[in-house]
Order: C-alpha cells, then sequence, then structure tokens
C-alpha cells in the first residue's frame, strides 16, 4: 500500500509544481460550459433538460485530456520503464496512478461544478452531486487509467484514447446525466437510487477488471 | 533468494529476441560471473539495447532460458527486479521533482531499509549532495546521468546493467562517470555494459563482446587486447570496413 501512495505522492507532487495538467483542463472545461451556455438561453425551460448533459460533457472530454498526460508523462526520460523496472507487482502501477488521476479529477470537478451551477442559475446546493460526482470520477478514471496505459505507446494516442475509452465508459456517463437531472430537480433521493446501483455496479466491475488486466496491457 | 548454483550472476542460453519477423537476438549465449564487469560492442541496431531490455525484465524472450542472480527470468521477474540497478541512455528522473524526491521515490519503491540515511549516502558517492534539493530538469546531463546512477544502486543491487550509459556526455562527464563506474565495480558487483566506447570497454570490463545483428561475434578478455587491436577484431566482426 505504501508503494501505491509513493507513486500518488509523486504524480500530485509534479503536478503541483507544474499545474501542467490541472490548469489546461480547467480551462477547457470551463470553455465548453460557456459555450454552451451561450448556445442555449438559461432563460428557457429546456436548459433544466441539457444542463445535466452540458455538465457531463464538459467533464467526460476534459477528462479524457487529463487521462492521456497521465502516463505520457511518464514516458519523458524513460520513466515508465524506471516504474516498470520496480519490484512490485503491476497492480501496484494501476492503483498508484488511478489514484492519482480520481484525486487530480475531483480537484477540477470541485471547481467546474460551482462554475457550471452559477452559470445556469441553478440551486448551488445539491449535496447528492458529491456522491454522483464521486462515483462517476470513480468508474471513469478506473476504465480510463486503463485505456491511457494501452494508448500510451500508440503515436496518435490523443484521437485514440477517447475512440477506445468512451464506448465503454458510455453506461456510467448516462448514469451520472441522468442521476443529476434527478438531483438538479430536487427529486427524493430515492429516484435516483437505481442510477447510483448502476454506477457502483460498473466502478467494482471495471476496478477489478481494469486492475487485473493492467498488466498485460503495460507489458511489452 | 533461491541458490545460485552455477555461481554465474547472469546467464542466458539461446536467448532470441523477436520482434515479428525481425530477429534481434538470435541465440545468445551469455554467462557473467560475480563481480565481472563484461562490456558489449556493436553497431547501432545489434541489439544491444534490446539484451539489455531483456535482462533487466522490460521485454520478454521469444526463445532460450536466462537466468539472474540464480532466478529464472520467466519466472521470478519480481525477484530479478530487487537485483538488478539500471541505467540507460534515458535517466528514469522526474523533471519536476528534485534529486532527493526522485531517490525518495524509488527507495520507497524498492523498499530501502533506512532510506534517508542511504540518499545521503548515494548522493554523497555521484558527488551531488549540494544540489540535493534542486529540480532536477536545472541539472545537466551529465548530473542527471549520476542522479540515474544513484538511482540505480539505491537498493545497493548486486548485479548492474549499463545501456551506453555515456551518451550525450561531454569529455570530463564522461571521465566522471568513468571514475565512479570503476568505484562501483570495484564493490564486486556484476556489470554488464553495452557502448559504443572502446577505450570504455578496456578500461571498465574484465570480458568484452562484440554483438552484430542479434549474434555474440566476438568475445575476449580485456586485459589481453589493446585499443589497436580491439578496434581492428570490432571492425572485423561488424562487417566495419577498417
Amino acid at each position: 500500500m505504501s508503494k501505491v501512495f509513493a507513486i500518488v505522492w509523486k504524480d500530485i507532487l509534479s503536478e503541483l509544481r507544474t499545474r501542467e495538467i490541472v490548469v489546461s483542463v480547467l480551462v477547457f472545461a470551463i470553455l465548453i460550459i460557456v459555450i454552451f451556455n451561450f448556445a442555449f438561453d438559461s432563460g428557457k425551460d429546456a436548459i433544466g433538460l441539457v444542463a445535466p448533459g452540458i455538465l457531463w460533457v464538459a467533464l467526460t472530454f476534459a477528462g479524457v485530456l487529463s487521462l492521456n498526460r497521465t502516463f505520457a508523462m511518464e514516458r519523458e526520460k524513460g520513466c515508465l520503464e524506471g516504474l516498470m523496472l520496480c519490484p512490485v507487482s503491476r497492480d501496484v502501477l494501476y492503483w498508484g496512478k488511478m489514484i492519482a488521476s480520481f484525486i487530480l479529477m475531483l480537484a477540477i470537478e470541485i471547481i467546474v461544478t460551482p462554475i457550471f451551477l452559477v452559470l445556469y442559475d441553478l440551486p448551488l446546493f445539491v449535496p447528492e452531486l458529491i456522491l454522483i460526482t464521486t462515483l462517476t470520477t470513480l468508474g471513469f478514471v478506473s476504465v480510463g487509467t486503463l485505456f491511457s496505459a494501452l494508448t500510451v505507446n500508440i503515436r496518435a494516442r490523443d484521437i485514440m484514447l477517447p475512440i477506445l475509452f468512451f464506448p465503454i465508459v458510455v453506461p456510467v456517463i448516462i448514469a451520472a446525466v441522468e442521476a443529476t437531472q434527478i438531483a438538479l430537480d430536487g427529486k427524493p433521493f430515492s429516484d435516483m437510487a437505481s442510477w447510483l446501483q448502476i454506477m457502483g455496479a460498473f466502478d467494482a466491475i471495471f476496478l477489478v477488471i481494469s486492475a487485473f488486466t493492467f498488466e498485460f496491457v503495460i507489458e511489452e | 533468494m533461491i541458490e545460485n548454483n552455477s555461481g554465474f550472476m547472469i546467464e542466458a542460453y539461446g536467448l532470441a529476441k523477436l520482434f515479428g519477423s525481425h530477429a534481434a537476438l538470435r541465440s545468445v549465449d551469455l554467462k557473467v560471473g560475480k563481480g565481472e564487469c563484461v562490456a558489449i560492442l556493436g553497431p547501432n541496431g545489434a541489439g544491444k539495447t534490446t539484451l539489455i531490455k531483456v535482462l533487466a525484465t522490460l521485454a520478454k524472450t521469444s526463445g532460450g532460458k536466462v537466468r539472474l542472480a540464480g532466478f529464472d527470468i520467466a519466472k521470478n521477474a519480481v525477484q530479478i527486479r530487487r537485483q538488478i540497478g539500471v541505467v540507460s541512455h534515458q535517466t528514469f528522473l522526474y523533471d519536476n521533482l528534485t534529486a532527493y524526491e526522485n531517490l525518495k521515490f524509488y527507495g520507497k519503491m524498492y523498499d530501502v531499509p533506512d532510506l534517508e540515511e542511504r540518499i545521503f549516502e548515494v548522493i554523497e558517492q555521484v558527488r551531488l549532495t549540494t544540489r540535493i534539493h534542486d529540480l532536477v530538469r536545472v541539472f545537466s546531463r551529465g548530473m542527471q546521468q549520476r542522479l540515474s546512477i544513484a538511482r540505480a544502486i539505491l537498493h545497493d543491487p548486486p548485479i548492474l546493467l549499463l545501456d551506453e550509459p555515456e551518451t550525450g556526455l561531454d569529455q570530463r562527464s564522461t571521465a566522471m562517470l568513468s571514475e565512479l563506474l570503476k568505484k562501483l565495480i570495484a564493490g564486486n558487483r556484476t556489470v554488464l555494459m553495452t557502448t559504443h566506447n572502446l577505450e570504455w570497454c578496456l578500461e571498465l570490463g574484465n570480458r568484452v563482446m562484440v554483438l552484430d545483428r542479434g549474434r555474440i561475434t566476438y568475445e575476449e578478455t580485456g586485459h589481453n587486447l589493446g585499443l589497436v587491436e580491439l578496434r581492428e577484431n570490432y571492425n572485423r566482426h561488424t562487417g566495419v570496413a577498417s
């Protein structure tokens, strides 16, 4: 476990020094939200229907940008080989990279979501969003970390990652949009329970599958 | 550690490595004893880096048998990684971390006991004590390569695999690196080194081999050779016109 946290510590410290991922991804996510805000008149009733979709489009696209960098930064100076030389099982590398990505994405979402709620004139205090965002992000990065490792050696990885990754992650994004819709409409928690269950099941399944298959993906 | 009955720290028998239909290594036989330093010469594309990668468990073999420190590479890759330190022309260092932070990270990954003490010990060995809290990105290439050696010996491995460590270094840095490696070799470590530098082979290696098109084509004990003779033999065994 200490090795997993050594990887997390290294990734977070590196990011705090450069802010390479957070700043660019944050700007990108906010741009998407602002552009959609201009495209839709927020005074119309329709905004309530499209707002959850806009939020998750912004977070998903921004998340892919972030995931693209997860292993790309390890390629510089051969650091990926340095990691592969460490006497640890490959799933330690997976958990370390996954948890670091999870923390970075949550940090971005903590900033983006309030901005989104203000711009679209939606209720600011929606505690259910914390649970929805956490579960969605966990599912997103559990699969994303695996695919980021898969595409790291591909020349067109910036394009290949979303092409391979989005079809897999669609169920959790749909569930996130539906659950966010229910939360923003102020409906009772029980109404979104089935969507949260889907997210929970997706997270559990893909965390196990991804950790198990990571070795085959990362090895030559 | 399982018992190393053969007495060799590095053994390869009929080692082959294929990339599709291209054979990067063809039936390589290699034995390196404890405390020995073997230098492998060869032109670009000869298979030197592939050989190091296979021995370092970074690439799988396509055929043959390989053992390091008595461990079978196909079955005990994790145990082998504890026994080896790798220095390549790539440093495996994180630019945005300090020298200390890089060593601390790798030390934790290798479960190095008394890590703080060991970090200062190896950083002293590579003469970077005064720069320990500087970011790696401000280091010169020579300093980065010295820090890379500190990283490789941090867990005190009995085997060192060096893949063209002098690449990109100026003469002064190369001389400094050479001095450093001499000390490491004198410490009874087993070293397998690939290089293009013939002088280095004679200076550091007990034994010199030439690898050409995936095969060991020449082998001689270092102290039996002079530079001119080595150059002639190298040219002859790699098909380079002298």
